[in-house]
Parts: structure tokens; sequence; C-alpha cells
């Protein structure tokens, strides 16, 4: 037998009136208010081989209880990649009850961040805060939105250049110290590697998504801003397609695969790769030179992820050479990261001050020395102390003169990842550096609309 | 006698509300976002706007999407309803006859792939067939000379592993039905000089339909949402040749921050769960008519 419909609407919306009643019951019991004390929270990264902010935290924390009575600092360290990071920290800024009121925050994505509303303007607060005036004028602008204010405070910057390994090329009969002039001379010292000890992987740069910004920021951004092309257009506002750079950056990362200059496509492809490089290739003499950041010593040096006591000696610095040897002669990269305060947080001013207190120079310095970062406080960059920390410091430092920096935009992720595919499509054989390029910028037509490219 | 009887379904009624608000609110949530521009950074992501059906034209004209979904269908097929339920079954069939010893160890051996977390058994399943894992150690002892699995032949990889994972659910499905099979048919169709394999397919197969029915159901439906195994195995690569759905919609909306888009492909994921669910139903119901 079945029943009416109308009864079972009836017997449903009964059950519904009595949860709903239950819950408007339980829901009208008063929750007890959370104690008065205050409750700063800070989010930032660490990983096995980065605590050196998380050794700073701790200790600004400290400082920071005892001179504010009542406060208390919960620090909430993420344990992920980069990218991962990113992609935590956003979630948590969706929402109020879960934004941290400070936090760390990649330089390039400062802009986007603050299109969505997730950090405070900061220009009020810094006009009361003595330090701000030892920062650089390029590091100011890290922390500058499109709308001129400034929203976050850099920790430290970087540039990228060539690390190589002194003996193993002193055994291919390199002169020392090396410094290649054009891309062609990269190639011909890493064939004459080769030729010497086909065991060496000869040089090395990143390649494919594997690797991720490591890709572009550690290898194709090297090539592509030191030919006559770049990126984007800071001054029209757009993206450049269509260049002569793109394709031949792209070939020469073809060419390095291709006569096993670098390693197999297959481990470029693995994320793990740079852990090799730090951790295997580098301390045992399996390779003699590649890409990479300023912050390479803070893997190697005492405390690192791999101490590598010999690396003062056995490692050496050169600058990323321009395509034809053009002005300036090199080129590098820098990003950097930074503090920010949360739109949403409940104690701004706290929160400042808390800001305040992790950069300070006395964490600001032991930050940049541990991590292997170019300091952005002109105290701390003065310090002898700082100087000191490793043989490289004045090396990168200078690179400062020649660096360039990602476009901010929103829609740079997605662009450096159609960079990151083509490079992959190249260095695995799918795609000749032509087509690559071609679709590349058929992925950004896409992406930005046709009004926001430029044939270059 | 109304009242009565729904206060015999109250206590069902919290876990009415809870899967409605855990399992029903996330997916209309899901399908709303993926109607707008929602992201994780940038202006949308203060002020998400109504974009129509945007992100669904842009899936057909993206090539990335018409790929995942064929390698999801592949990968559900291959793994799912060729591999981990013809294994399952196979192993159940052979259980009923081999002696208890051996079966008790095969059923061990089958049971500790499915009995591990997802995430061990990803990381086993990487070990095994990277590139200095112990498939190519394997190899390297008789003489051969293993590929890069994870790099030549992602799709094979993470169709082994998955089929090496879940087989023991089909296994423990079919025990349990084979062992309901009444022996006297079997043993008359014996009589009758039935073959082997006659008794298997006329006797055996059409008992145990509704079990095979709703054994696929259920392996298709936790197939198509094979996410761990995936990405810690390929994360996807490379160039998108492991990408399946739920890889793709997970790479869109957290590693691009496109949460429109990728709420779109999830909800393309939950169609197609819906469309494999509404055949399968279909296939239990015509067995009773």
């Amino acid at each position: 037998m079945r029943r009416p419909v109308k009864n079972v609407a009836v017997r449903f919306s009964a059950i519904v009136s009595v949860v709903a009643l239950l819950v408007a019951v339980t829901s009208c019991s008063p929750t007890p208010e959370a104690t008065q004390s205050k409750t700063l929270k800070i989010v930032y990264q660490k990983t096995d081989s980065f605590t050196a902010l998380d050794a700073v935290m701790q200790d600004a924390k400290k400082e920071f209880e005892a001179a504010n009575s009542g406060v208390t600092v919960d620090l909430q360290p993420i344990q992920a990649n980069d990218d991962d990071y990113g992609t935590k920290l956003s979630l948590a800024q969706r929402s109020a009850d879960t934004a941290p009121d400070v936090f760390y925050e990649d330089t390039f994505k400062v802009r986007s961040d603050v299109d969505a509303g997730y950090l405070l303007k900061l220009d009020s607060y810094l006009e009361k805060w003595d330090d701000w005036s030892a920062f650089n004028e390029a590091a100011k602008a890290a922390g500058r939105a499109d709308d001129g204010g400034i929203y976050a405070v850099p920790l430290g910057t970087d540039t990228r250049a060539i690390w190589y390994n002194k003996a193993v090329l002193q055994k291919a009969g390199v002169s020392l110290p090396w410094q290649p002039k054009t891309w062609d001379d990269i190639l011909t010292t890493a064939r004459a590697i080769k030729a010497s000890d086909p065991n060496v992987i000869p040089f090395n740069m990143y390649a494919g998504k594997g690797t991720g910004e490591g890709t572009v920021m550690q290898s194709f951004y090297e090539l592509l801003y030191g030919t006559d092309s770049t990126l984007y257009d800071e001054k029209e506002k757009k993206w450049v397609v269509g260049s002569l750079g793109f394709t031949d950056s792209l070939a020469f990362l073809k060419t390095l695969y291709d006569e096993k200059l670098a390693v197999s496509p297959a481990e470029a492809l693995d994320a793990n790769v740079w852990k090799k490089v730090f951790g295997e290739w580098f301390p045992q003499g399996k390779l003699a030179a590649t890409v990479e950041g300023s912050y390479t010593p803070s893997f190697w040096q005492k405390g690192g992820a791999y101490e590598w006591p010999g690396y003062e000696q056995d490692m050496a610095v050169a600058m990323f050479p321009t395509q034809k040897g053009q002005e300036p002669g090199g080129v590098s990269m820098s990003g950097g990261w930074t503090l920010a305060v949360g739109a949403k947080s409940k104690n701004p001013e706290l929160a400042f001050q808390f800001l305040t207190t992790a950069l300070n120079k006395k964490n600001a310095l032991a930050y940049d020395i541990n991590n292997s970062q170019i300091a952005v406080r002109t105290d701390v960059a003065s310090e002898p102390q700082y100087l000191a920390a490793n043989p490289f410091v004045k090396d990168v430092s200078d690179l400062v003169k020649v660096t360039h920096y990602r476009p901010a935009t929103a829609d740079y992720p997605r662009i450096s990842s159609a960079v990151q595919v083509a490079t992959e499509a190249v260095i695995t054989g799918k795609q000749s550096p032509e087509d690559a390029a071609a679709e590349y910028d058929a992925t950004v037509r896409k992406l930005v609309g046709e009004d926001k490219v430029l044939e270059k | 006698m109304t009242i009565r009887r729904s206060l015999r379904l109250l206590p069902v009624v919290p876990s009415i509300l809870l899967l409605l608000l855990f399992l029903l609110a996330p997916v209309v949530w899901s399908f709303y976002a993926s109607f707008t521009d929602a992201s994780l950074s940038g202006k949308a992501a203060r002020d998400p706007q109504w974009v129509g059906a945007d992100n669904y034209v842009r899936m057909f004209s993206d090539d990335s999407f018409p790929l995942a979904a064929w390698l999801t269908v592949v990968f559900v097929a291959a793994s799912a309803v060729l591999g981990q339920n013809v294994l399952g079954l196979l192993i159940a069939l052979l259980m009923t006859r081999s002696r208890r010893a051996v079966s008790s160890l095969v059923g061990t051996a089958v049971v500790a792939a499915w009995v591990l977390p997802e995430i061990v058994a990803a990381f086993a399943a990487y070990a095994y067939f990277n590139r200095d894992g112990t498939l190519n150690q394997l190899l390297g002892v008789v003489g051969g000379q293993g590929p890069d699995w994870l790099y030549s032949f992602p799709m094979v990889a993470i169709v082994l592993a998955n089929t090496w994972r879940g087989t023991a659910f089909s296994m423990l499905v079919y025990r349990a039905a084979l062992a309901d099979v009444p022996r006297d048919i079997s043993e008359a169709a014996l009589v009758d000089g039935a073959k082997g394999w006659q008794r298997l397919t006329y006797i055996t197969l059409p008992l145990i339909r509704s079990s095979i029915a709703t054994n696929l159901m259920l392996i298709t439906l936790q197939t198509l949402a094979v996410f761990t195994l995936i990405w810690v195995m390929t994360a996807g690569g490379p160039a998108n040749a492991s990408t399946t759905l739920p890889v793709l919609a997970y790479q869109e909306a957290f590693k691009f921050g496109d949460i429109g888009y990728g709420t779109a492909v999830a909800s393309v994921l939950i169609l197609l769960g819906m469309v494999f669910g509404a055949v399968y139903v279909r296939l239990l119901r015509e067995q009773r008519p």
C-alpha cells in the first residue's frame, strides 16, 4: 500500500521543525566569552631545510610577550613547500576566523593579495616606526601595491648566480676564476667538462613543472632577461609574445639537455632534484655548475640541511652572462619574502608591533645570516658579522645591480606555469623550441586577453 | 499513527542532517562556485563575479580537460573494471579450490595492500616504480634494465598501483558471494557434463550478478576519486600524461588559485560518477524484474 505524497511531506516537515527547534535551543545557550587576554596568530613557513625564520619567530615571541603582558603570541608554522604554503595561507585568509594577524608573504604575491583584500595598508604605522628609514629604497618597493601604499615589510632579498665547483672545473682544465661572457662560453666550458669526464654533469639548469618557480627563477629568466627581449613590459603593462629571445632561451635549454650537459629529463622533472643538487651532486663533485640562489650557502653551512664543511673552498660564484655579452653583461633574478599584517586582524596595532619586533636589527641580522639572505636594512648590511657570514656575501650582493624582479601581477602564476610547460615540452623532445614558444604565446593570449599582449 | 511513524524516524534525523550539511552542502557550493570566477587571490577573491557558463566553455576549448577526462576513463576502466574486478574475482575463485594454508596466505598478501593508509601505499608504489626502485632493481638481478616507469609509462604505473591497492576489496566481496552459491546446482551441472568454464559462465556468474554490479559501482566511484596515489607517484606528470580529473581540479583550484574553474572540473567529475552510478543501478534492477 502506498501512502499519499501529502502525508510524507507533512511527516517530513514535522521532523524538520523538531530538529530546527533542537538546533535553536542549543544555539541559544550562552557560550562562554573568550578570555580578555589578546592572542596574535602568526603564520609562516618551516621545512626541514628552512628553520631560520622559525628561530627568529621563537625569539620574537619571547621578546614580545615579555614586553606586552597579557598578550599571547600563537606561532603556527606551516610545513610545506613554497607553492603549498601559499595555497594554505590564501585559504586561511579567506575567512576572518582563520586569517592570521601576521604572516610570511612572498613578494610576488603581495599585489594580488592586496587586490584580494588580505593585507593591511601599513603606511600610517610605518610613519611612526623609526627603523623604517633603515630599509633601502629598492626593498621598500617590494611591499608596494598598485595604489602606491606599502602593505608588507621585506625580511631580506636574494639574487641568482652560477655556482660552480672549482675542483671539478680545474680537473677539466678550465682556468679559474671562471666567468663566462656569453651563452656560448657556457656551452664551450660544459662540453670541455663533458669531454674530460663523462660522469660529471657539466652545467645543469632547471626545467619543467617539477621544480615549479625554481624553473623560471633559477633558469629560464636568467636566459630570457639576458636576450634583447623580456617577459613583461612594465611601462605598457603588457605581456611580451612572439619574441626571438623566448625561442632562443628554449633552444639553449634544448642544447643543454640534448647534449646531456644537464641532468636527464626524467631527473629534471622530479620535484626533489634540487635536493640532489645541494645534498649529493655538488658535495660529491658530480656536478660542475648550476644556476642557484644567493641563499645556497644556507644549505651547506653549519646547521644547514646538507652540511658541507668544504664548500667555502670548493665552491665559487659567477655572474650569469647575457646572450651575446650585451650590456649590462650579466643577469640575475630577485625575489624575497616579507612579513605582512592581515587586513582582518582584530588587533592591527599589536600585530604591527609584533612585526617590528620580528624585523628589528637583532632579529633581521640573525635571519639574514642563518638563511644567507641579502640584507635589506642598511644597518644590517654594514655589520661585520653579516659580511663575514660566508665568503660569497659580497659576490651575490653585487648582483643587485643587474637583477630583475618578476612581474607581480595576479596573472603571473599562470604565465609562470605556461613558461614551465614550454621548458618541459622542449627538454622532453615533445616540441621544438619554435612550437613550444608558439604554444606559450597562444596560452598567454588566452590567459590575459589580446589587449594585454605585445608583439616584440 | 502519523506521529508515531515520524517519531520512529527520529533517530535517523541526525545522520540525515549531517549528510546534508557535510555532503550535499559542499557539492551544492562547489556547483555554485563553478559559475563564478572565485579565486584564491586577486580581485576575484574579494568579490567573486557570476560568469555564467564561462568555466565550462573554457573547459572544452582547453586541451588539458579532454585529455584528463580521457585519462580518467582509461584509469577507471583499466585499474578498476578490469584490474581490481577481474583479478579480485579470479583470486576469489582460485581460493575456493586451493588449500586452506595457501588461500589464507594469498588473502593476507592481497589484503595487506588494502589496509595500508593511502599515503603509505602511494609512497610504497612510488618506491617500487621509481627509477632506482624495487622493480628496476629486481629487473637488474635478472640482467634486464627497466625504464623510468613513472616518467616513461606513468599511466601504466598508476594503473598497476591502483590495481594492487584495490584488488583486496573485490576479492573479499567475491569470496562472500561465491560462498553463497549453492553447491548442489554446480554439482548437478557437473553431473550433466558441464565443463569448468561452462559452470562459471552459466551458473556461478549469473548467480553472483548482483554482487558484481555492486562491486563495480563501489570500486568505480572509489577509483574516480583517487587523488593521493597519483599525486604522490607522478603529480599528474610528465606533461599532464597522468593528470586525471581530480588531479586537474586540484591543480586548477589550489595551484593556480582558480577556484571557479577547479570546481567546474569537480562538478563534471561528480556528473561522471552519477552516470556510472546510474548505469550500475540499472544493471542491478534488471536482475529482479
